[in-house]
């Protein structure tokens, strides 16, 4: 019956997200478009967080260094000459997947605190790697002349096109990642989590499960970094800075860890609370930081749990 | 590279080292007797520093700053205890992580407002802003030696507390089984206060001593605090002597590798290329340190006794 309802709940939220484009011009706010991509984006990063945090209970401080490879893997594509959008997927999927593969070998032979501490580890790396490409702008980043098409039609670069490419992204990500939580791989995921041991004398690998778990996160995490780049036509290592994995880590908790739209509530909240907040006061982040303090201490469970009604679940270490 | 430029680098490896010492110090404890991830240690050596500034500016007297910035810093970082990380000790880490991020939003954001968005700087005070002739053409500030020696002296203060003194044996033993301390019978919740708040005096005494060094700005602390959490690793968790010779290594490895991996690069590779791999990977050089000694032995260099 819950799950009916996130079902429910979920599909509310894509109808409105389908008609914004057409109601938003009405109203006359072009730029709320921009804030529903932003928050998107956003969102996919942080679904792929959940998935390990979630049902793998891997704490990772280091995600968005698989954004910001996502993001520097498309605009180094682009720059070379490579236009096609599919072939720069392919190419941002296969770098961050590999990048995770090899990290997440390693990082995996610890766990707990000492995983949260890896993954910074490894994040920091991938962030200095990026200041060093000179030839990209290094610190400073780079500015896209020219941007990825499909088939070389334009409609993936702006506007409708763009918004519904990022909306089906979106939902593709929750989806896949919804498919894999009620999947058996699903299933074994989250008794690691709850008892790595058992599970273990069941005769599963542990670590290949979580393995698995974790590079598909970062391939997924990718993809926000590649619609990034096509939306905002610029990248920069500010993208993996070790304060952005923070910025994951609060969308997720706040909207709710191992919960459906978890990751999506969290994150149109904290984009939404960002621009009221902002509006109201220019100084918005000496209320913001207070806020998510208050949060922890008095809103356990998330979003999903306040607009659910119903206490925390299972236990999530 | 001349013998004199790598003595130099030598000096000022071991002068990052204490200033990391001290920062670590605070944290290796906090993480190691309460299991606290506390990412708001960093902003608790910005605000040591900021301290410094308004201090200084408001007195004009640096040794008299040094006390009473050590002395707000006491008491904000038990504030803070009190409010906010009390109830978070028996939480799960991620909500320790999120409620210590609001911490560093919320503070980072604070000294822009009250002091600016640029940069200050701290003159040293007047008897340690001289140098001293080391050879015939090296001379070396006494500030920076002063940093060193300050960093020795916290060091062999907190040795002689942590391992003769009755507080320092309940730490010791919180470190390893606090269960087993809380019901013998201690009052594991003044045991933390205690420890939280030496913590943060030691973190600000840090921003303090490092306000003269560095400029100081808001956000100044994120970075070192990473830094501080790859010493502790390294070190060991909840270890003081894993936490300063860890201190001195990172300190060294990061300031050598600034200078050295440029020109050995260049060996291997292209001067063009060397530029570009160099500081990148003297930048990376700890955090490789990090994941190594994560991977091949997780404890740290220096675990405490007993622990596992």
């Amino acid at each position: 019956m819950r799950e009916d309802r996130a079902l429910w709940v979920a599909l509310f939220i894509f109808a409105l997200l389908l008609a914004a484009p057409t109601l938003l011009p009405m109203i006359g706010q072009g730029y709320l478009t921009n804030l529903l991509i932003k928050a998107m984006l956003l969102a996919i990063a942080a679904l792929s967080l959940d998935l390990l945090i979630g049902h793998g209970g891997m704490v990772s401080l280091g995600h968005s260094a698989f954004v910001g490879l996502g993001a520097y893997a498309t605009a180094i594509g682009i720059e070379s000459g490579i236009e096609n959008i599919l072939v720069l997927l392919g190419i941002a999927l296969a770098v961050a997947g590999s990048f995770a593969l090899v990290t997440g070998a390693l990082a995996l032979r610890t766990s707990g605190v000492y995983f949260l501490m890896i993954t910074l580890a490894f994040g920091q790396m991938t962030y200095f790697t990026l200041t060093s490409l000179a030839a990209y702008g290094g610190d400073d980043g780079l500015t896209l002349w020219s941007l990825a098409t499909l088939f070389g039609s334009d409609v993936v670069q702006s506007g409708g096109g763009l918004y519904f490419l990022i909306l089906g992204t979106m939902i593709a990500v929750w989806w896949l990642v919804h498919r894999i939580g009620q999947s058996r791989f699903g299933r074994v995921l989250r008794a690691a989590r709850d008892n790595p041991e058992r599970t273990e004398v069941m005769g599963y690998s542990v670590r290949r499960y979580r393995l698995t778990a974790y590079v598909i996160a970062g391939m997924l995490a990718s993809l926000s970094g590649l619609l990034l780049v096509q939306h905002a036509e610029f990248v920069s290592p500010a993208l993996a800075t070790w304060q952005r994995s923070g910025d994951l880590i609060v969308v997720v908790v706040l909207g709710g860890i191992g919960t459906r739209n978890g990751a999506i509530f969290g994150a149109f909240f904290i984009v939404i609370l960002e621009e009221v907040l902002g509006s109201i006061l220019h100084e918005w982040r000496l209320i913001y930081g207070p806020l998510l303090v208050l949060m922890v201490l008095f809103a356990k469970g998330g979003l999903s749990h306040l607009i659910a009604g119903k206490p925390r679940g299972g236990a999530v270490s | 590279m001349s013998l004199t430029l790598l003595l130099i680098q030598c000096l000022n490896g071991l002068q990052y080292g204490a200033l990391l010492f001290l920062i670590s110090a605070g944290l290796t404890l906090v993480f190691g007797v309460m299991g606290f991830i506390n990412l708001a240690h960093g902003v608790q050596y910005m605000i040591g520093a900021y301290l410094a500034f308004a201090y200084v500016s408001l007195t004009g007297n640096f040794m008299l700053a040094v006390v009473l910035s050590m002395g707000t810093a006491l008491v904000f970082g038990l504030l803070l205890e009190y409010f906010v990380f009390r109830h978070l000790y028996d939480r799960d880490h991620l909500d320790q992580v999120l409620a210590t991020f609001g911490i560093i939003i919320f503070l980072n954001e604070a000294v822009k407002v009250i002091f600016g968005p640029a940069t200050l700087t701290v003159a040293p005070p007047e008897f340690l802003s001289g140098t001293i002739q080391l050879t015939e053409t090296l001379r070396y500030p006494v500030y920076r030696f002063a940093t060193i020696l300050m960093g020795l002296v916290v060091a062999a203060l907190l040795y002689v507390t942590v391992s003769f003194t009755r507080v320092g044996m309940l730490i010791r033993a919180g470190a390893t089984t606090p269960d087993m301390v809380s019901a013998l019978g201690v009052n594991i919740q003044r045991l933390f206060m205690v420890v939280f708040g030496v913590g943060a005096m030691l973190a600000g005494f840090a921003g303090v001593i490092a306000a003269p060094l560095f400029s100081i700005e808001p956000g100044m602390g994120d970075n070192i605090l990473i830094v501080a959490f790859v010493v502790i690793i390294i070190g060991g968790i909840g270890s003081i002597r894993g936490a300063f010779f860890a201190a001195l290594l990172v300190g060294l490895i990061d300031t050598m590798g600034r200078t050295l991996a440029t020109s050995t690069m260049g060996l291997v590779f292209g001067p063009s290329m060397a530029n570009q791999i160099g500081p990148a990977l003297a930048s990376m050089l700890i955090y490789i340190l990090m994941a190594a000694i994560l991977v091949i032995r997780p404890q740290g260099l220096f675990p405490p006794k007993g622990a596992t």
